[in-house]
């Protein structure tokens, strides 16, 4: 492997890393402090990449496309949060499953509807369309630069936020216990709204920077959503911290997974079906990776205490 | 009391279904019937897991779709005259159902032992995400064997024989999945009765009083967690046959969130619920499909309304008893 391959990969990786992250840090949040798991976080995602493309078609402003694909995330999360998934809060873990699954059928179905079957078309801004050398002699997309930036940049707001403010500080008690911080008179029905606008505002970035990379298409949040279970399950559920360490951790997993395994099936196959058969097991590292920490660590790499 | 006659009306129409439909000169329905036995038995094994075990597991689509691709495989080979493998020893494709379906039922059996080993080990949504992820494994694991198909799936040439008599035509698969489903239903009854199944629940309401009283509460769950995945593999195998077809889809996990919504929609725990749900489930989408292209975006909201405001499922309607809420 050269040297310029190694860092186009870890790079890629880095990139695809910070975007699970975005995912999995809102799903972490609402299971920490809801204990309520949400399939359809995922929807969220296609949200904001749909919204996120048309605007950007509409206006012609990338930035804009943006703004209103987290804008759209966080709407639809807080109306959902508000319609039904305030009820479910009570309710045990498979009638949220069996909830948020209907909810991914309705949302993938309207988005057919709305956009039709067809992939849609969301490229990166003309300003960053090129490329920079990261090192000498090594050229990299500057768009997924700036995905890498964006990404470090809404952890360390939400590492602010979280750490930092006055919300923040309810958010981190409500995980390690919920009936005391309502007890204290905080209006845990507000938190608890907040912190789904939160998750959804990051899903839906993720799903508008996602555009250009991956394709924007109905079920695209699916793959992305079971990936980020795996984050949330290695890293730890209910902790953002062990989210960051578990989405890099996937990231560079999957990335140098498919990024080495065709050179070495290469030698062993025909090159026709070589390509093919490693893109696929490429796609069974992260799982393995999965398994072993599991193994050794049911808990995750940082269990919240209990 | 009204159970058992809920029971006996269910099987009695199943029983007359081929001689009606064939009376009404709409013999092919029951193709679609036979499909929905199919579901109805992965249905009801999933339920030991669901309703008895109180394991949320979002894996089952794997199961199935590997028992699915073990008959599938098995008569692809026997069709090419080809060995499925040829070492260390050869092992050449069958259609004999005697060997293809056990071997579809230990396959998916052995699979489900080795995801259950690791899954068990941890709890509630760590469970819930596990099982998805690692299906999601086993989706990818079939894809990436070229030789049968990949994303495209795989055609099943011909049918299975049982002991030489062909599966071919509607009738004789309908009455194999029949059989298939009550001698399952009246296994798992009596198991959910004896010991084994008493065990099970008791360690879903209070895992530790069971551990204190001695339940090896691990060892029931995985035998459980492994039953259920075999049963599901045998499931797969009838449903190769019925749509001579086998893709990744039957990996999906949209199939596993399908078969969990069938043991809801008829009621957890009762292990007849299921079979009602799958069939119930399986027809709302027929009819609806013919109604209309966007036929999920009525789908989709009705299970939202029957999660948040109907508890107990159907059986409980019918049958006046359900399973724990």
């Amino acid at each position: 492997m050269t040297a310029t391959l190694f860092v186009e990969q870890t790079l890629n990786g880095l990139q695809f890393g910070v975007m699970l992250f975005l995912m999995a840090a809102g799903l972490t949040l609402i299971f920490g402090i809801m204990d309520v798991i949400n399939l359809a976080h995922g929807s969220l995602y296609m949200a904001g990449a749909f919204v996120g493309a048309t605007i950007t078609a509409r206006t012609g402003s990338f930035t804009l496309g943006v703004l209103a694909g987290a804008a759209a995330g966080a709407l639809i999360a807080l109306i959902l949060e508000l319609t039904i998934i305030r009820r479910l809060y009570a309710r045990d873990h498979l009638d949220q499953v069996l909830a948020t699954y209907a909810l991914i059928l309705t949302f993938n179905e309207g988005v057919k509807v709305l956009w039709g079957p067809a992939p849609i078309f969301l490229s990166a801004p003309a300003a960053l369309a090129g490329t920079i050398e990261v090192l000498p002699g090594i050229p990299y997309p500057t768009y997924r630069l700036v995905v890498i930036a964006a990404g470090i940049g809404a952890a360390l707001f939400l590492g602010w936020l979280i750490g930092r403010t006055r919300a923040g500080m309810l958010i981190r008690a409500g995980t390690t216990n919920r009936e005391t911080v309502q007890a204290l008179g905080v209006d845990v029905g507000l938190l608890f709204a907040l912190v789904f606008a939160v998750g959804g505002a990051l899903a839906g970035l993720a799903g508008v920077m996602a555009g250009p990379i991956l394709a924007v298409q109905v079920g695209m949040g699916e793959q992305i959503l079971i990936l980020a279970f795996v984050v949330v399950v290695v890293g730890g559920l209910g902790s953002v911290r062990g989210a960051m360490a578990g989405a890099l951790l996937v990231g560079l997993t999957d990335t140098w997974a498919r990024a080495l395994l065709p050179t070495l099936l290469r030698g062993l196959l025909p090159p026709a079906s070589a390509d093919q058969v490693a893109a696929n097991l490429g796609s069974v590292a992260v799982y393995l990776l999965m398994a072993v920490v599991l193994a050794v660590r049911p808990q995750g790499l940082f269990p919240r205490h209990a | 009391m009204r159970e058992r006659a809920a029971v006996a009306v269910g099987l009695a129409l199943l029983v007359a279904a081929p001689f009606v439909l064939e009376a009404m000169d709409e013999a092919f329905l029951l193709s679609v019937l036979t499909r929905m036995l199919a579901y109805a038995l992965a249905a009801a094994a999933l339920d030991l897991v669901l309703g008895y075990g109180g394991m949320v597991s979002f894996g089952h689509g794997a199961f199935l779709g590997t028992g699915a691709y073990v008959a599938g495989v098995l008569l692809h080979h026997r069709a090419d005259g080809t060995a499925v493998i040829d070492w260390p020893v050869r092992i050449g494709g069958t259609a004999e159902a005697l060997v293809a379906w056990p071997a579809a039922a230990l396959v998916s059996g052995l699979l489900a032992a080795a995801i259950g080993a690791i899954s068990l080990r941890t709890r509630a949504v760590h469970f819930i995400m596990i099982t998805l992820a690692f299906a999601q494994m086993v989706f990818f694991l079939v894809l990436a064997l070229p030789q049968y198909g990949g994303t495209d799936g795989l055609m099943v040439p011909g049918r299975n024989v049982l002991v030489g008599a062909s599966l071919a035509g509607d009738a004789p698969l309908y009455w194999a999945a029949l059989a298939l489903l009550v001698a399952f239903l009246a296994f798992a009854r009596s198991a959910m009765a004896a010991r084994f199944g008493l065990a099970l629940k008791g360690a879903r309401m209070n895992e530790r009083r069971a551990l204190a009283l001695g339940v090896p509460v691990y060892r029931i769950r995985l035998a459980a967690f492994t039953l259920s995945g075999a049963v599901a593999g045998l499931a797969g195998a009838v449903l190769a046959n019925q749509s001579s077809f086998v893709s990744p889809d039957l990996l999906s996990w949209q199939r596993s969130g399908e078969l969990m919504v069938m043991v809801i929609l008829g009621g957890q725990g009762t292990l007849f619920g299921p079979v009602l749900g799958a069939i119930a489930l399986l027809a709302a989408e027929e009819e609806l499909a013919a109604l209309t292209e966007h036929w999920m975006l009525i789908l989709g909201p009705a299970l939202l309304v029957v999660v948040l405001f109907f508890r107990g499922g159907l059986w409980r309607v019918v049958a006046g008893k359900g399973g724990h809420a």
